[in-house]
């Protein structure tokens, strides 16, 4: 069935009550059920949940066949936690049919894509999907389609019951004996806990990983005690080099740079740069050094922001400092700097995945958002964006909060250089939607700006400015003219992985690559 | 201008953007092997203009190897010219450009 | 092959960029960092037993690339190699703009680059005289003889100090004040205004040193350099904005040709503006000032036409 963007969704995955893609807020204003936890009481005082090893927590747990269990990634490349709680679950305790519903997952899980090889582990559920990792489900060695959801998609389906997790293990820096866990004040920070707060409330069994064990009670902390089946204290839960660069430096690439300045341009040409604005930035080159030109618009015009929203980076940091942000709402602490400014600063506040970008509750942050400035693999001439699929059509990449942010923010930018290598970013069709056309504005490229034919409004006020803007189809002609026109990807039939929109419906599929054989 | 390769001989490198190229004698035509970084998406492509070199060049026998890192056509092209003439002992002066070389 | 503007021997180079004929991927929109100049590099940044290989990737470099208004020069290797002579039949071959004579240390040396280049242009149908030439002075003796190099052929639209090899013929190093150059750079300047041709200052090598980047930037254009040599993109924006003329100078510019025109109305020839001497040499300057801004994009009134009869 073809869905409000024109991508054919194989009827067999629309079972279960599951849709196809109806375009930006379908199902606004429609209730839903959620769904809660079985839980164990706990009547007769425990003096604590420590478990002697990791293994004791997952008898305690009901670790069977066939369950579900889920990762949070606050520790990104860092992250010892889920292969090695997956190298217990399948080689000690020799459990198979495993489904890992993790928040994302990359370079550090190569370990998972082994147990897939063997058939092990049946079922992946994720926002990224990279490394061998992505590999492997390209090549279809999953026995299901892996489920690709943003970080809104996903506490939404969680709490729609439409994800049941029977086990969450949660890293966490630090921990007391009874489970008040917190992303500071261990060995191996990760500042904001926001992707594992959601799962301790949710799953049946919630198990904390950590090597700091500290005195009860460890408050205030992301995760409660009263949520927390099993505490599990390690040697080490991550590699701190991989967690968290010191800060993250914003780029010298003069092209990016020309982009970053670009950016900046337009925000300040719309009608939304006003005093109190608030802004989402990435971590990727010109989306970080954008902050840097945003900074010199807001002193011109005398303007501060309201909030700054999301993946939060000490340049963020020091902008607040020069009292030019009011409150910082962090869902994820990129680097050291944040990290530590989460623990001391009181107008740094943590928030989870839901209250971040969930569709499905009462209003998530996204929608207080004014600006978004985003990255892409891919963008196609109707704005449909691809940040999972390489074009050679290998996973690689994560939905993330791409796709929240750019339905919900009032002006959703994405910047992008127009070539990558031999890659035109800008293409006649991306190999997969990640985040549909509606939802994206403006795109930045060093070769121009296209503003989204469905903001003319936005166009106007480009013009209002002087800023020139093209029709992305003359941007598409050029990426084509420099790096010659790709053929046509060739598929097999087997569905290797969906893309879920935000509100669950079904986005685009990506389906097993044929590889070329001259 | 020979027909053949009769000297091995190579040109590129492995860098990002290149494609190293070597030519090695062959007898049965033209026996072209490629190893790229983007296969799927420009494999034809770059088959295309490597076979279309080569007969520009005259060369009708060799074994021709590209190893290929997202190059460019322009780059496979001054590629397995340098590796042919360099087979063929004349890639230092009187290249035939605008002509042979185009 | 992409047809090229006829090459200009006076257009604006205040950004010369250098770039390796063999990395098309940095060179195939080389455009976009906005230097005024591109540089192919035949010969240092090539290494001795690629030289053949690197005019290849040059040729279909010249004349598959789209460089929009950018100058195309090569910089070929020198007259005592056995490369040069081929250098020159793929640089015009290819369509360049303009060559770049490494070392070069006298008019005769001209002289030689000029007949090779005029037998290429014979041999590959390139309109006769359309190639340029510039000359990168890297020696005592070529500083020494820099004012008959600019006077050697009408091709010739400028000189370079190519600072790393010149220090090394001086026995000096780099320091932080230019002292160590400071004189060489003066005669070349004079040499090249006395000839009527542009002069270029070196490379800044240290290209993380922004601010030392900077000083020697604002030196080289009161100095009244034409240009820079740039060995790193993210020079180009300082270098063009220095060498631009301000919005101050631009209107400090148009209130001295308005001046003029009224005070000529009147049959005076000297006068005072905001209390400052002026006569006729100052609005030569003027307008000299306000043809440069309108090269660089910065000026677009008419003001530049005004008092055609001096």
């Amino acid at each position: 069935m073809i869905n409000a963007i024109g991508r054919d969704i194989p009827e067999e995955l629309l079972v279960n009550g599951k849709r196809v893609y109806q375009g930006k807020n379908a199902l606004d204003g429609t209730y839903v059920q959620r769904v809660a936890p079985q839980t164990r009481r706990a009547e007769r005082p425990v003096e604590s949940k420590i478990c002697t090893n990791i293994r004791e927590a997952c008898e305690r747990c009901g670790a069977h066949d066939g369950m579900t269990v889920s990762f949070h990634h606050a520790f990104r490349n860092g992250d010892y936690t889920a292969s090695m709680v997956m190298k217990i679950l399948v080689e000690e305790m020799g459990l198979k049919d495993i489904t890992i519903a993790a928040t994302s997952l990359g370079d550090a899980h190569d370990l998972i894509a082994e147990y897939i090889e063997q058939g092990k582990v049946i079922g992946i559920q994720t926002s990224g999907i990279r490394g061998r990792v992505g590999e492997t489900v390209s090549s279809g060695k999953l026995k299901s389609p892996a489920i690709l959801r943003s970080h809104g998609g996903r506490p939404r389906a969680i709490q729609a019951g439409e994800v049941h997790i029977d086990i969450a293990f949660l890293a966490a820096a630090s921990s007391d004996e009874c489970g008040n866990a917190s992303g500071m004040g261990g060995k191996s920070n990760c500042g904001s806990l926001g992707y594992a707060i959601g799962d301790s409330q949710a799953a049946d069994h919630v198990v904390i990983i950590t090597d700091t064990l500290v005195n009860f009670p460890n408050i205030p902390s992301s995760i409660a005690c009263e949520d927390v089946d099993a505490v599990c204290v390690v040697d080490a839960i991550g590699d701190p080099a991989k967690i968290a660069s010191k800060e993250l430096r914003f780029t010298q690439d003069p092209r990016e740079l020309m982009m970053a300045e670009a950016v900046a341009d337009v925000i300040a040409a719309t009608p939304y740069f006003v005093d109190g604005f608030s802004f989402q930035t990435g971590a990727g080159g010109p989306s970080l050094a954008a902050n840097h030109f945003i900074e010199a618009h807001m002193r011109e015009r005398g303007i501060h922001m309201g909030f700054a929203l999301g993946g939060i980076t000490g340049a963020v940091c020091s902008l607040q400092q020069k009292g030019l942000i009011d409150k910082l709402v962090d869902v994820q602490s990129f680097d050291l700097t944040a990290i530590k400014d989460l623990g001391e600063n009181p107008n740094h506040v943590e928030i989870s995945a839901s209250q971040y970008a969930n569709p499905a509750n009462k209003g998530a942050y996204v929608n207080k958002l004014d600006f978004v400035v985003l990255g892409a693999l891919e963008v196609d001439t109707d704005f449909n964006v691809n940040v999972v699929t390489g074009s050679d059509g290998i996973l690689r990449g994560a939905p993330g909060g791409h796709p929240d942010t750019a339905a919900a923010s009032k002006c959703s930018i994405v910047v992008t250089p127009l070539t990558r290598g031999r890659m035109p970013t800008v293409c006649e069709h991306v190999v997969t939607v990640t985040t549909p056309g509606d939802c994206v504005d403006v795109l930045v490229t060093e070769y121009g700006i296209a503003v989204n034919p469905r903001r003319s409004d936005i166009a106007k006020c480009l013009d209002e400015s002087g800023i020139k803007h093209v029709d992305i189809e003359e941007l598409k002609n050029r990426a084509y003219e420099l790096v010659g026109r790709p053929d046509d990807l060739e598929w097999e039939d087997q569905v290797v992985a969906m893309v879920e929109a935000r509100d669950g419906s079904l986005l685009d599929i990506v389906r097993k690559i044929k590889p070329l054989v001259l | 201008m020979q027909s053949s390769i009769e000297v091995a001989a190579m040109a590129g490198t492995l860098e990002s953007s290149d494609a190293q190229v070597t030519v090695e004698p062959g007898t049965k035509g033209i026996e072209l092997s490629i190893d790229s970084s983007v296969m799927n998406q420009y494999g034809r492509q770059i088959k295309a203009c490597a076979l279309e070199t080569l007969e520009r060049l005259g060369i009708q026998n060799g074994k021709v190897t590209v190893v290929d890192r997202g190059a460019l056509d322009c780059t496979l092209k001054a590629r397995i010219e340098a590796a042919v003439l360099r087979s063929e002992g004349v890639s230092e002066s009187n290249i035939d450009w605008g002509g042979a070389i185009r | 092959m992409i047809p090229r503007p006829k090459p200009e021997r006076f257009r604006l180079r205040r950004t010369m960029m250098f770039m390796n004929a063999q990395k098309p991927s940095l060179i195939k929109d080389a455009y976009i960092y906005g230097a005024d100049t591109i540089m192919l590099d035949l010969e240092d940044a090539v290494a001795e037993n690629q030289k053949d290989a690197a005019r290849f990737s040059l040729y279909h470099a010249l004349t598959t690339i789209d460089y929009g208004d950018t100058e195309v020069l090569v910089r070929i290797n020198g007259l005592d190699t056995p490369h040069w002579k081929e250098d020159i039949r793929v640089a015009v071959a290819g369509g360049a703009d303009g060559i770049r004579i490494s070392k070069c240390e006298s008019a005769d040396d001209v002289k030689s680059v000029e007949k090779q280049i005029l037998a290429a242009e014979r041999e590959f149908g390139v309109e006769e005289g359309r190639t340029l030439i510039m000359a990168a002075l890297e020696s005592a003796k070529g500083v020494v003889n820099a004012y008959e190099i600019c006077c050697a052929s009408d091709r010739m639209f400028g000189i370079a100090l190519a600072g790393g090899d010149f220090r090394k013929d001086m026995h000096v190093k780099v320091t932080d004040t230019g002292i160590d150059i400071m004189v060489a750079r003066g005669l070349i300047l004079l040499a090249a205004r006395a000839a009527g041709v542009q002069c270029f200052d070196t490379n800044f090598a240290d290209f993380k040193n922004m601010e030392g980047f900077e000083r020697e930037v604002r030196q080289n254009r009161k100095m009244g350099f034409d240009g820079k040599s740039i060995i790193n993109p993210r020079q180009i924006p300082l270098v063009n904005e220095l060498f631009s003329p301000t919005k101050d100078d631009i209107t400090y510019a148009e209130h001295l040709i308005r001046s003029y025109a009224e005070q000529f109305a009147r049959g005076v020839g000297v006068y005072t503006v905001d209390g400052k001497m002026v006569d006729i040499a100052f609005i030569k300057e003027a307008r000299n000032t306000l043809k440069y801004a309108k090269k660089c994009g910065k000026y677009s009134g008419d003001l530049d036409q005004v008092g055609g009869e001096f």
